[in-house]
Formats: C-alpha cells, structure tokens, sequence
C-alpha cells in the first residue's frame, strides 16, 4: 500500500509495546487491525539451561536489512504501516528481544504481514546470538526450520 | 578493500576490519589468500559451508567477482529473533 508508516529501530535498550504500536497507527483513523508479535529470552534451549545472551548485528548494514523487509511486506499486503524494533547487547531470560508488527485496514493481512516480518527478520537480518551456557559462551547455530518457514512465503 | 568480520569470524581472526590489499579475481580467491595469512585466518575460514559472505552489503557466493567491490563481510549464517 502506498505510503505505508515503515518504522525500524535497532537499540540496547528495553521497548514499550504500547508506546511502539501507537507511533505505528498515531494520527490516522483508518487502521482496522495491528498484529504484532513480541520474542522474549528464552531460559533454555532444549536441555541446556541458558543464563543469558548477547546480540551482536552489522550497524548500518542491519537497519537497512529490517528496511527492506518491512518493505517487501508492504508491498505483498495492503499495509498501513510495518514495525520492527530489535535489541543488541547483553539480554537476561525473560527480557523482550524483539517486536514486529503491521497494521492494515483488515485482520488477515496484518496477521500475514507480521509473521512474514518474522520470517524474513531471523533469516536475512544481520544478526548473531551468543549464548551463556553452564559449559560457557557459545555461538547459536541457524536452523533449518527458520529457512522452511521463509521459504514458505516464496521468493 | 575493506574486510569485515562478524560473530565467531570476528572472534577467530581477533579483528572486526582489516584492509586488504589484493588482486584475487573472486571471493574464493581472497578467502584463499587470507588463509594463508596466519593461524587466525585459517582457523577462521575452516569450514566454508559455515561461511555467508556479502559483497557491498549484497548477499554474494564464493565464486562472485571481486570487480569494484569495496567491502567484503564475512560471517555466519543469521540468528536473529
């Protein structure tokens, strides 16, 4: 949809969902349906207990990456507006990692929108977790299932 | 030509950035010279299929030309979200 709010944010610091999905729909009546989705630090990965994690991401490079993203979906959906905000550094389980969400004058498209952001987030963005583990600090691997659930979105 | 490095990359070789003077005709041909710098880098480069490159900030394979290019990133496949 032409003219969609496209907002992306990269930063150490904490969000509020609230305040976040306001700034999407602020100052327009016209919005029918956001979708969002929020991912929190998990305190495990499968049986290993993690303590926490840190994001590393590629400035400039990483931004640019979540621009085009919100993008493409805009163009797929009839968005009013496309969001994703993700943290970097050092997170604690439990703390909020990252928000996407997309606005539409319908339900389905902003449901559709905001999970193709997510997909498309863990598969092409620059971003690294490392992890904290009991046997100490380790690199996150990609998975297959996150390259499965891009591709079902297409090319 | 300005090289960068993320993740374990940037871990293994001890450096985020280096400049790198070369006349490799692709990226498989710069990965081979920095192989053969020291340690560091081979270590680094062991195992290619771990390995995303990005020519310019454009997602590129190890065969792509190095024709123009000004940057070259190096690092492993995304883990975000």
């Amino acid at each position: 949809m032409a003219g969609a709010r496209i907002l992306v944010r990269v930063q150490e610091a904490d969000f509020d969902v609230s305040e976040e999905l306001e700034r999407l729909t602020a100052g327009r009546a016209d919005v029918g349906a956001v979708a969002s989705f929020v991912g929190l630090v998990r305190d495990r990965a499968g049986e290993t207990a993690i303590s926490g994690m840190t994001l590393e991401h590629w400035p400039g490079a990483t931004e640019r990456a979540l621009t085009r993203i919100a993008g493409d979906a805009a163009a797929r959906w009839p968005l009013q507006g496309a969001l994703i905000v993700h943290r970097v550094g050092p997170l604690r389980p439990a703390e909020r990692i990252v928000l996407a969400a997309a606005a539409s004058p319908h339900r389905h498209a902003a449901f559709e929108a905001a999970a193709f952001l997510m997909d498309w987030l863990k598969t092409e963005a620059p971003f690294w977790k490392k992890e904290e583990t009991p046997e100490g600090a380790r690199w996150v691997e990609a998975r297959e299932s996150d390259d499965a659930a891009k591709a079902r979105w297409g090319a | 030509m300005r090289v960068l490095y993320f993740a374990w990359l940037r871990e293994r070789i001890g450096a985020a950035t280096e400049e790198v003077e070369t006349e490799a005709a692709t990226v498989a041909g710069l990965v081979e010279e920095l192989r053969a710098r020291d340690e560091r880098h081979a270590a680094a480069f062991a195992d290619l299929a771990a390995v995303r490159v990005a020519l310019d900030e454009e997602m590129a394979d190890l065969d792509a030309p190095l024709a123009g290019v000004r940057e070259v990133a190096f690092f492993p496949p995304v883990t975000g979200g």
